[in-house]
């Protein structure tokens, strides 16, 4: 086969199995459209005959040119490309802040009964009461788990859930004459999503600096406070793992100033039946439904945020939600008490709702409290095990259900936090989050999760105090070249933005005449 | 605990590691008077029949779909899914993965969103698409948005055919914003959007089939947008429609925001969905969301990577061109398998079959005495005047076990000009049975 010096196969029909990613069982798969043709179709359907259309002169013109597949060609191509993931199934995912535990199948089943799957979010709400039903139960342990007065469980991720509560808080502020307040303060070491979810909505964004010890400062809080603050963004447990200890007095400074408390729960996993985060003033704080709650991370969605609300910001809780009636539950899809209105089309993510309800049923809120302190205990072995080796950026207090170590390990060895990631891979592991919180230079944030065995965590373990001791070693080529027993080796990420290519493009005349 | 591996003695172990007395000394930085200050009163843990069992109880109190007779569209259909989809997505790889930020070794995810965006691309017309979005109507916001980016102006005109939901979420995504302006219902397919251009305009929206089911001229909205150097957002609820209607991209349209879930997802009560949004190659720096291309690994191989990542929050941060953070992976795999199983004919004729039916049903409810249909043309969805009110027929409906499709009332309570209105939908699914026994109850109830 031969290969122009894009990688790109120079023919329909010439790419294949020539090649391999490094085993045999891993043939490199073609795209689906250099196998498939668009007369093949893998679904029988009649061919039916319209004899009176009422497409009114807006037929279809031009080719759709869709490649299709018969079911044994289809299931194939799945299935070789599925191979070449790592997944949580496969192997642990360190990946700090993301929570990859484990998905119980029960889950999955139980979302596809019928009576979840196949209802209709506009049929009569007579006929769907064990949908309601259910929806009041999630929200009754969210609440119970939070000591909050509400919550909205519509949006449809972690980011959209921040928008939600962003919103809410807006909407009490213009409610009650305070619309001059444009401030929102965010802490450093937040995720990428707070400052753009604050802009959005038309709020300056002002950080705040971390002390030393990883923590944010309740007197750096005070400083920045004013009558033009709406809001504080915190992530608690923080970014770098922490549990912030003056959490309480923040809250106590941030509503004396007026001002509301929005809690980033991304972390909610380390503290979940352990701490209520209404115990701590927040007004409103997401909750990932896809990390604390096992519903799959499905190679990036779809997710779930509901937001829990304060009393203070429960009058603005967005439609629909659920409210009991004279004759059972009854959907509330418009009221003029919500200046929010509606974030999304539907109810949500109910298939979410019920996977994340059979979870938390299957745990019980004892098991909640374990798993949350399975989660601190696994990420404080690991610290434990490692911080020899690694440095720690901020010791001075246990780590929750993250450790962080960053880069100075690596000094002078010519071996990148990213190379040493990398690394890892022909290890067996996915690499932890890297350069993130951007407070700590070359951070490695490690989240081990509840779900991984002590064998599992000594085996990773000794496989990176290893690695740290060849790259100290000055063992650079083995960093440097990985990962070499991937799939792939590393890609070129600068050429790929430099020159997008983002559709496949049937080959062109001149490429079939050069072969 | 049936998910957590530790026994006591390993529990114990570790603390012994970690040089911790117990566990209450690893939450040490929580203020005492908050760590296990409560009695949740939470039920214990459960073993796994037992779960099922609760939740099966649930789920019977549900009519489902197959349940009987069934015509609710309105902007989430009910097709059939081949065995073969759900089986794939629920492989371990595709479904316990995470975000491919690793591409070394998250090849599958990647080549299956480039395969996604192609599809998308071609089933719209246009050039480019991304991995997707939550969903339609949160994919009709964001376009707003990225039109307001691209023209540096701030009038946005809706449709009075486009989704009451759609507008609802544009409006909360708007919030306070006088240069929003929503047309009002236009249950006949009348259009007078055409009117209310300008050199302010940022972007006309425009459904089609629309809400009433009718379909719009693009063409025409195309041209009129383009004089005043406005863009033209196209939503489609109905991505099937694809498969007889002309491409959007084809009639001028700017950006593209479809629903996806009709190909490869469930009905699920409204979500998880697919926001599908597709756009010209030179908007590509304005799209949001997530987007996957081609490149090469170090060894010249052909792999994929997402790309294009300086417009996004966690390195744009307050400066992003959207604070999302996700995509709806696994619907969009859904998706791709579908329509990879389907392709050009069969993705045709699926289309074709749920005209065909649309149009049977068209005809039975018009014989109907009592029952109006107002669509001259539609494409599987059309709605109906009848003699009395919508909402209480349509529960009438439901306790003889048919579902007769959406009151308008329903997404529309203040406007009483549409009190009257049923939008109903039919697919492949439909039986000529299923079309009889809801004239003949509609029959009875309107006599």
């Amino acid at each position: 086969m031969s290969m122009n010096n894009q990688g790109r196969p120079t023919g329909v029909g010439t790419s294949g199995f020539s090649s391999t990613s490094g085993s045999a069982l891993l043939p490199n798969e073609p795209l689906l459209f250099e196998i498939g043709d668009t007369e093949h179709s893998g679904v029988d359907l009649p061919d039916v005959e319209i004899s009176t259309s009422r497409l009114g002169g807006f037929e279809r013109k031009t080719p759709l040119d869709l490649a299709g597949l018969t079911e044994p060609e289809a299931m194939r191509h799945y299935v070789r490309l599925s191979r070449l993931n790592h997944s949580i199934d496969s192997g642990m995912y360190p990946l700090g802040s993301c929570t990859m535990k484990h998905n119980p199948r029960l889950n999955e089943k139980m979302a596809r009964l019928p009576g979840f799957s196949d209802i209709h979010p506009l049929q009569p709400v007579s006929t769907v009461q064990g949908a309601l039903e259910l929806m009041e139960q999630l929200s009754h342990w969210l609440m119970t788990l939070t000591n909050t007065a509400a919550v909205a469980l519509t949006p449809k991720a972690g980011a959209h859930g921040e928008l939600l509560g962003m919103m809410a808080i807006k909407a009490a502020q213009d409610a009650a004459g305070q619309s001059h307040r444009t401030i929102v303060l965010v802490p450093e070491s937040a995720h990428g999503t707070n400052p753009a979810t604050a802009a959005f909505l038309g709020y300056s964004v002002k950080p705040i600096p971390a002390r030393a010890d990883g923590t944010v400062d309740v007197q750096a809080v005070k400083d920045a406070l004013s009558p033009d603050v709406a809001a504080i963004m915190l992530t608690n447990p923080n970014t770098c793992g922490l549990f912030e200890p003056q959490v309480i007095e923040i809250a106590e400074a941030v509503h004396a100033a007026g001002a509301f408390f929005y809690c980033d729960g991304a972390n909610f996993n380390a503290i979940m039946g352990v701490v209520r985060p209404g115990d701590l003033g927040i007004d409103a704080m997401h909750i990932n439904l896809h990390k604390t709650f096992s519903t799959p991370h499905g190679g990036g969605g779809p997710g779930a945020g509901p937001v829990v609300l304060s009393e203070a910001l429960a009058p603005f809780a967005p439609v629909p939600f659920v409210r009991k009636g004279q004759n059972g539950l009854e959907l509330v899809e418009h009221t003029e008490a919500s200046a929010l209105g509606r974030v999304t089309a539907f109810q949500g993510q109910m298939g979410m709702y019920v996977r994340a309800l059979t979870y938390m049923l299957s745990h019980g809120g004892d098991g909640l409290a374990q798993a949350a302190q399975d989660a601190v205990l696994n990420a404080n072995y690991i610290k434990a095990r490692l911080q020899h080796v690694f440095s720690v950026p901020f010791p001075d207090y246990p780590t929750m259900h993250e450790a962080l170590f960053d880069d100075s390990f690596l000094k002078d060895s010519g071996v990148t936090t990213l190379d040493f990631a990398k690394a890892l891979i022909d290890e067996g592991f996915h690499p932890m989050t890297m350069y993130f919180p951007l407070v700590v230079h070359g951070a490695m944030l490690i989240e081990p999760t509840e779900s991984e065995s002590k064998q599992t965590l000594d085996r990773f373990c000794d496989v990176m105090e290893e690695l740290a001791l060849d790259a100290k070693s000055g063992n650079k080529q083995r960093f440097t070249a990985a990962p070499m027993k991937a799939p792939r080796r590393r890609l070129d990420e600068t050429r790929a933005a430099r020159s997008p290519i983002l559709k496949w493009e049937r080959p062109t005349e001149t490429l079939k005449a050069a072969e | 605990m049936r998910y957590l591996p530790h026994s006591e003695a390993e529990r114990a172990e570790m603390l012994g590691v970690i040089g911790a007395a117990n566990i209450d000394a690893l939450f040490s930085a929580v203020p005492a008077r908050a760590l296990k200050s409560f009695d949740l009163g939470l039920p214990a843990h459960s073993p796994e029949f037992l779960v099922e069992a609760h939740m099966k109880a649930l789920s019977a109190k549900n009519h489902a779909g197959a349940d009987g007779p069934f015509f609710v569209g309105a902007g989430a259909y009910r097709h059939h899914v081949p065995a073969t989809v759900d089986h794939l997505i629920q492989r371990s790889e595709w479904l316990t993965a995470y975000t491919p930020y690793q591409p070394e070794i998250s090849q599958g995810t990647l080549q299956m969103l480039f395969e996604f965006q192609t599809q998308v691309a071609k089933l719209t017309g246009m050039d480019v698409a991304n991995a997707s979005l939550y969903d339609g109507s949160t994919g009709t916001a964001e376009a707003v948005l990225m039109a307001r980016r691209l023209t540096k102006r701030n009038k946005i005109v809706l449709s009075g055919g486009l989704h009451p939901h759609y507008r609802d979420v544009v409006k909360a995504y708007l919030k306070d914003d006088a240069d929003l302006e929503c047309l009002s219902a236009s249950p006949e397919g009348q259009g007078d959007i055409l009117d209310h251009i300008d050199e302010q305009t940022a972007a006309i929206v425009i459904q089609t089939p629309d809400f009433y089911g009718h379909l719009r001229n693009m063409k025409a909205a195309a041209d009129a947008a383009h004089a005043k150097g406005a863009l033209l957002i196209v939503v489609i609820t109905e991505v099937v429609s694809l498969g007889l209607l002309e491409a959007p991209g084809a009639l001028g349209a700017d950006i593209v925001v479809a629903e996806g879930q009709s190909i490869g997802n469930a009905l699920n009560f409204g979500g998880p969905y697919l926001g599908l949004l597709a756009t010209r190659k030179d908007f590509i720096r304005q799209m949001p969301g997530r987007i996957c291309g081609e490149t090469v690994d170090a060894e010249g191989q052909r792999g994929f990577v997402l790309t294009l990542s300086t417009r996004e929050q966690h390195i744009r941060r307050e400066k992003a061109t959207s604070n999302i953070c996700t995509n709806s992976g696994l619907c969009a795999l859904a998706f791709s398998i579908h329509m990879g199983l389907l392709g050009e004919a069969g993705f045709t004729r699926l289309a074709r079959l749920n005209h065909a039916n649309a149009c049977k049903l068209a005809d039975a409810l018009a014989a109907v005495t009592g029952v109006e249909v107002l669509n001259k043309t539609f494409f599987n969805e059309m709605t109906i005047r009848t003699s009395q009110p919508a909402a209480a027929l349509i529960e009438r409906l439901a306790a003889r076990g048919i579902l007769g499709g959406v009151p308008v009332s329903r997404l529309e309570p203040k406007d009483p000009s549409v009190a009257n209105l049923i939008v109903l939908a039919a697919t492949e699914l439909t039986t000529d049975a299923d079309i009889a026994a809801l004239c003949a109850a509609l029959s009875e109830e309107l006599a």
